[in-house]
């Protein structure tokens, strides 16, 4: 810890010296007009020009790219496509059954993943936060973050393995005396594997903030409630959880925004024809439509259409975050 | 009496939480062991079902046959070209663009973040980035996978706070003594910020070693694939063991743990580096909560 001590603890805001600053930076008069602030600071702007073109072409430019959505688009032709069509491909996309499978599949699973991945980060916080020894405890949180590094090809590859007709899995539900099961090709197995998979890799990382969060409680909290007589539940109740809800409103605002973008590379490499009433997802889908058979158009209305959904929720999620218990991202 | 109940109470919880927690080491190690045992078995206890958290009858012919793959050492030279690559413009981007938004009193400095925050709630979508990659002919090369990838608002913010809290007096004497934006950024701003800056490396090294959609998509010969391609391959059927080299006495052998051998040399570095690089990556993360 001891090159990091500016990373670990940010020194406090030092905005009382920044009126003075400000004064200094900005002559009375021109302190509203661009000219003069693109004459005191141009060495500044100059630093943004890059990062600004690299928001432009690759961030921007693609989501005027989104128009294809709405325009007959040859491969090979003008990027902006050829020709308006209107909503043909919105309605075509809408009076698709495999659109409304996959669109299905994608809501259980970020469902499913919203309701196990995001209290199980508090749950475990809550264990390790009870760990007395330090060493122990930094022994666990380094094994638990662990899987969080890994490449998502190799969080697949372990799955495939952890569940192979020879795997460990198997090997259980052969001691029980069943015959093993090919996990992998079974659509009624998907769900479970994606969710189990997905809590082996992002639970433990997703106690950070709450470890964080659950040191900053002032002890004399906890003092005061043992003095009016609460145990360690209602402490638990009445000073922990509320000490880390700031933290669990915001992550779940992020977790609603993120709903729909269930695990896109994870699926992709999971799944497999056998697999798809189950496994594909909005996002495998448009990329077979896209990337494979080459429906560029009808793909980005897909996209657009997903893309759209993702900023409502999280849009509506932060204004009723803000409404019922005051926390918003922004 | 309380005291007493409480604490006989507070035990047992003390007890129930050393058993979960052991339970969630259990888990998350088991898998990883599992392939260790796997990738040094031979085939005949493998296909039985019978390797479990030891290896048996030991046997070093995948690892060898792996690694006699040119192949794969060009997929792993490439991985290591494109993570350093990807990395140093990476840095370039994100300190330049936030130090601009650490400004306070710059004019536009709103919009300028907002530029970058409305990015992480919005995307073009897989298709016009795809189109877009396609028309401007960076199919494969390597630009096509480190410029799409160039900024991550994520870090972008986490140094953004980082250099909103150093003291300013430096720089402001800096100017004072005559060095201009780009020597107060070189000289004074930059070594102050050798933690975030070690903390954003390792970011982004780590998440371009990792990933692998990008070189899937844009790239279609294999002699430019990173090894994370080389290895989803493997694991997907699309290369068999005779591919990588495996001849027919040891075609049975290869094919039954090729998967867990190549997971272990592509895990390898990562795991050798990772208790160094945690705690790195925990501070950074807590730092890039401190912003709100």
């Amino acid at each position: 810890m001891s090159n990091t001590p500016t990373t670990m603890n940010p020194p406090p805001d030092t905005s009382e010296t920044r009126p003075a600053t400000r004064r200094r930076r900005r002559p009375a008069g021109s302190s509203s007009s661009w000219s003069g602030a693109f004459r005191r600071n141009w060495q500044l702007y100059s630093l943004a020009i890059l990062p600004l073109l690299f928001f432009a072409i690759f961030r921007y430019a693609p989501m005027i790219g989104n128009v294809i959505a709405f325009r007959k688009f040859e491969p090979g032709g003008s990027v902006l496509g050829e020709e308006w069509v209107g909503l043909r491909y919105v309605n075509l996309f809408l009076n698709d059954p495999t659109f409304w499978n996959v669109f299905t599949n994608t809501a259980i699973l970020g469902g499913l993943t919203l309701l196990f991945c995001f209290p199980l980060p508090i749950v475990l916080a809550l264990l390790l936060n009870e760990v007395r020894n330090r060493g122990l405890k930094r022994f666990l949180q380094s094994v638990s973050y662990l899987p969080h590094f890994l490449s998502i090809v190799v969080v697949a590859g372990i799955v495939m393995q952890t569940l192979a007709i020879d795997g460990p899995v198997n090997q259980l539900v052969r001691a029980f005396g069943d015959d093993p099961v090919a996990f992998m090709q079974k659509p009624e197995w998907f769900r479970t594997i994606y969710i189990s998979s997905e809590i082996w890799q992002t639970v433990g990382w997703g106690t950070i903030l709450y470890l964080a969060a659950l040191t900053t409680i002032d002890e004399q909290l906890y003092e005061a409630a043992r003095i009016d007589g609460a145990g360690r539940w209602r402490q638990i109740w009445h000073v922990t959880l509320p000490g880390i809800r700031p933290t669990a409103v915001t992550l779940l605002i992020l977790n609603i925004g993120t709903f729909m973008a269930v695990g896109f590379e994870k699926v992709l490499l999971l799944y497999n024809p056998l697999t798809y009433p189950t496994a594909d997802v909005i996002s495998t889908y448009l990329y077979r439509m896209g990337v494979e058979s080459s429906n560029f158009s009808y793909a980005a209305a897909i996209g657009l259409f997903e893309a759209i959904i993702g900023l409502t929720l999280i849009l509506s999620a932060n204004l009723i975050s803000r409404r019922a218990v005051g926390t918003s991202l922004w | 009496m309380v005291t007493l109940a409480k604490s006989r109470g507070y035990r047992a919880f003390q007890v129930v939480n050393a058993v979960v927690l052991t339970g969630v080491v259990v888990v998350t190690l088991y898998p990883f062991i599992n392939i260790v045992a796997r990738s040094f078995s031979e085939e005949r206890y493998i296909l039985s079902g019978e390797v479990n958290l030891i290896p048996r009858g030991f046997n070093l012919t995948t690892y060898q046959i792996v690694v006699a793959d040119p192949m794969f050492w060009t997929n792993y030279r490439n991985t290591v070209v494109y993570t350093v690559v990807a990395t140093a413009i990476a840095m370039v981007l994100t300190t330049c663009y936030a130090y601009v938004l650490s400004k306070r009193h710059l004019k536009g400095r709103t919009f300028l973040i907002w530029v970058a925050v409305f990015t992480m709630f919005f995307n073009g979508g897989l298709i016009p980035n795809y189109v877009l990659v396609n028309s401007l002919g960076l199919t494969n090369s390597i630009w096509a996978i480190v410029l799409p990838n160039a900024i991550s608002v994520f870090n972008l913010l986490v140094m953004k706070a980082f250099f909103e809290n150093l003291p300013g007096d430096l720089e402001e004497a800096a100017a004072i003594d005559g060095l201009n934006t780009y020597g107060i950024l070189g000289r004074i701003v930059l070594p102050l910020s050798k933690a975030v800056i070690a903390t954003m490396v390792l970011f982004y090294a780590v998440s371009f070693w990792n990933s692998w959609f990008s070189a899937f998509l844009y790239l279609n010969r294999t002699e430019l694939f990173p090894v994370t391609v080389y290895l989803r391959n493997i694991i997907a059927g699309a290369t068999g063991a005779e591919n990588a080299g495996a001849g027919a006495a040891d075609l049975t052998q290869v094919a039954a743990n090729i998967q867990s051998v190549t997971i272990m040399l592509t895990v390898l570095p990562i795991l050798a580096v990772y208790p160094f690089v945690q705690r790195y990556f925990v501070s950074g993360v807590m730092l890039g909560a401190v912003k709100g």
